[in-house]
């Protein structure tokens, strides 16, 4: 797919249409966050509930059984930190 | 009447039934609708003729126009030839769809019977509600009187559908003034009617064989190509338009311009207005030039695309140019006709004074008359200097 900041009035799609599927992968949602989760693995129980309250979803499980978030696509809402059994995500502010 | 019985003689017809034989000769195939005045009569007919089998479609009765629409959107997306029909509230509840309905392309065509907004409630005719709708994206014409409005409702389908427009268009009659008017007038035969209008080939629709997706999110990056291919497409489809007018004019003998002129020749006072009103201008206009008065009319046919050239051409020579609108812009400059008149004329190094009358708000009555008063009053405006920004003739107080 050619990127979108290339394509010029006269070569969108009638009516806006995409014939492929995956636009939505390739918008990285990821790019505006302005905080992110860290776990501290020391207290992680591997329970699992980050991954399964966040709304994208952008956790993913890594080998281990220990989670971690997908950059790509975490907006750094905070949900996993505020349910974490544990209390061991932190959000961080992202650098400058 | 059945729609398969319609001939080439004059029948008296109600300007709503007539509409409504136009859909069925246009071989509508999915209609979706919700009764409001004075509209009702229009998709009342097709119902029936739906029911009775004269009409071979899918007839779907919605809850409110903002479903009527949205379910339009989705049975044109499957490529059927789909319409509707409403006014006024209903125009306003499916107002948000109503962009998304030109944006995914969909040649739907809808009747307007135009009547004023609320509040205060009014059933009665003006053009409150298109004008509100002014920037929807579709093509908008307005009609003058019954026939018209059974032409260019045949004629909305073939413009519409056109490979290189595929838009959706509305054609706006007056509410009550032609909707639940009789009007002698000539109806076309289904031969006739299928030689001009063949079926719908859709260049995008619904298939489980192909899936797309239809009516998607558009990033700050793409957004303005996506409004610019929208507006060259609505600005391109005015070739197209003339071309079907002029092949309609071919075959029925009756020829439509953007921008109709009566009597504009050496005037050098010209009225201009849209919709049934022109034909009332047109009696005071004949009254004027009996009294020697060089009086024109211009009636605005086509509003979306704008014409522009063909409104410079037609106010050359003029030295005044009273623009009547059926709408208020409040707080603003006017009628809305008149500022896109003005705009569209500012650039000429050589244009008429400009006077905006406002005129037949909620149904207020405009004989012949009151176009002769409002020239006269325009013209002691020219003589004194206009002392303001727009006459709501007729207000009391």
């Amino acid at each position: 797919m050619k990127p979108l900041e290339q394509i010029t009035w006269q070569e969108i799609e009638l009516g806006g249409l995409l014939r492929e599927p995956g636009s939505a992968r390739a918008y990285r949602t990821g790019d505006w966050r302005s905080q992110h989760p860290v776990w501290t693995k020391s207290r992680c129980i591997r329970c699992g509930v980050c991954w399964t309250v966040c709304p994208e979803p952008a956790i993913v499980e890594e080998p281990g059984g220990y989670f971690d978030m997908d950059p790509n696509y975490c907006k750094g809402c905070g949900t996993c930190a505020r349910e974490c059994v544990t209390g061991c995500i932190t959000m961080v502010p992202e650098e400058e | 009447m059945s729609a398969k019985a319609a001939s080439t003689k004059r029948v008296g017809l109600e300007v709503s039934i007539a509409v409504s034989h136009a859909v069925a000769l246009a071989r509508a195939e999915a209609i979706a609708a919700y009764p409001i005045t004075p509209q009702t009569h229009i998709v009342e007919h097709l119902s029936s003729m739906v029911a009775n089998g004269e009409l071979e479609a899918e007839f779907v009765n919605v809850e409110s126009e903002h479903s009527a629409i949205s379910a339009c959107i989705g049975m044109s997306a499957t490529g059927a030839r789909t319409y509707t029909a409403t006014s006024s509230q209903g125009l306003a509840l499916m107002h948000e769809i109503l962009f998304i309905a030109s944006a995914m392309r969909f040649p739907i065509v809808m009747t307007v019977a135009n009547r004023a907004l609320s509040g205060p409630l009014s059933i009665w005719n003006d053009h409150s509600d298109i004008m509100a709708a002014r920037d929807i994206g579709w093509i908008q014409l307005f009609v003058e009187n019954g026939q018209e409005a059974f032409d260019h409702t045949i004629m909305a389908f073939k413009i519409a559908e056109n490979p290189e427009v595929l838009l959706p268009t509305i054609v706006n009659l007056d509410g009550f003034i032609l909707s639940h008017v009789v009007e002698a007038l000539t109806l076309l035969d289904q031969d006739t009617v299928d030689r001009f209008l063949p079926p719908y080939v859709p260049r995008h629709q619904l298939d489980p064989k192909h899936p797309v997706t239809m009516g998607a999110f558009a990033m700050p990056e793409i957004y303005t190509e996506v409004k610019m291919n929208h507006q060259v497409t609505l600005t391109n489809s005015y070739a197209v338009i003339l071309k079907v007018w002029e092949e309609w004019g071919r075959l029925t003998g009756r020829h439509y311009q953007p921008v109709e002129r009566y009597r504009t020749e050496d005037a050098k006072v010209l009225i201009l207005i849209m919709g049934s009103l022109s034909e009332v201008a047109e009696i005071a206009v004949d009254e004027m030039r009996a009294a020697g008065m060089p009086v024109g009319l211009l009636t605005l046919r086509l509003w979306r695309p704008f014409p522009f050239e063909a409104l410079r051409e037609a106010v050359d020579g003029a030295e005044l140019l009273i623009v009547c609108d059926r709408a208020l812009s409040p707080g603003g400059p006017g009628g809305p006709v008149m500022s896109e008149v003005r705009s569209a004329l500012y650039p000429l190094p050589q244009r008429p004074q400009i006077l905006g009358y406002i005129v037949g708000l909620g149904g207020r009555d405009v004989p012949p008359e009151a176009f002769k008063d409002i020239v006269a009053q325009a013209l002691k405006e020219v003589e004194q200097g206009p002392s303001r920004e727009f006459t709501l003739y007729g207000v009391r107080g």
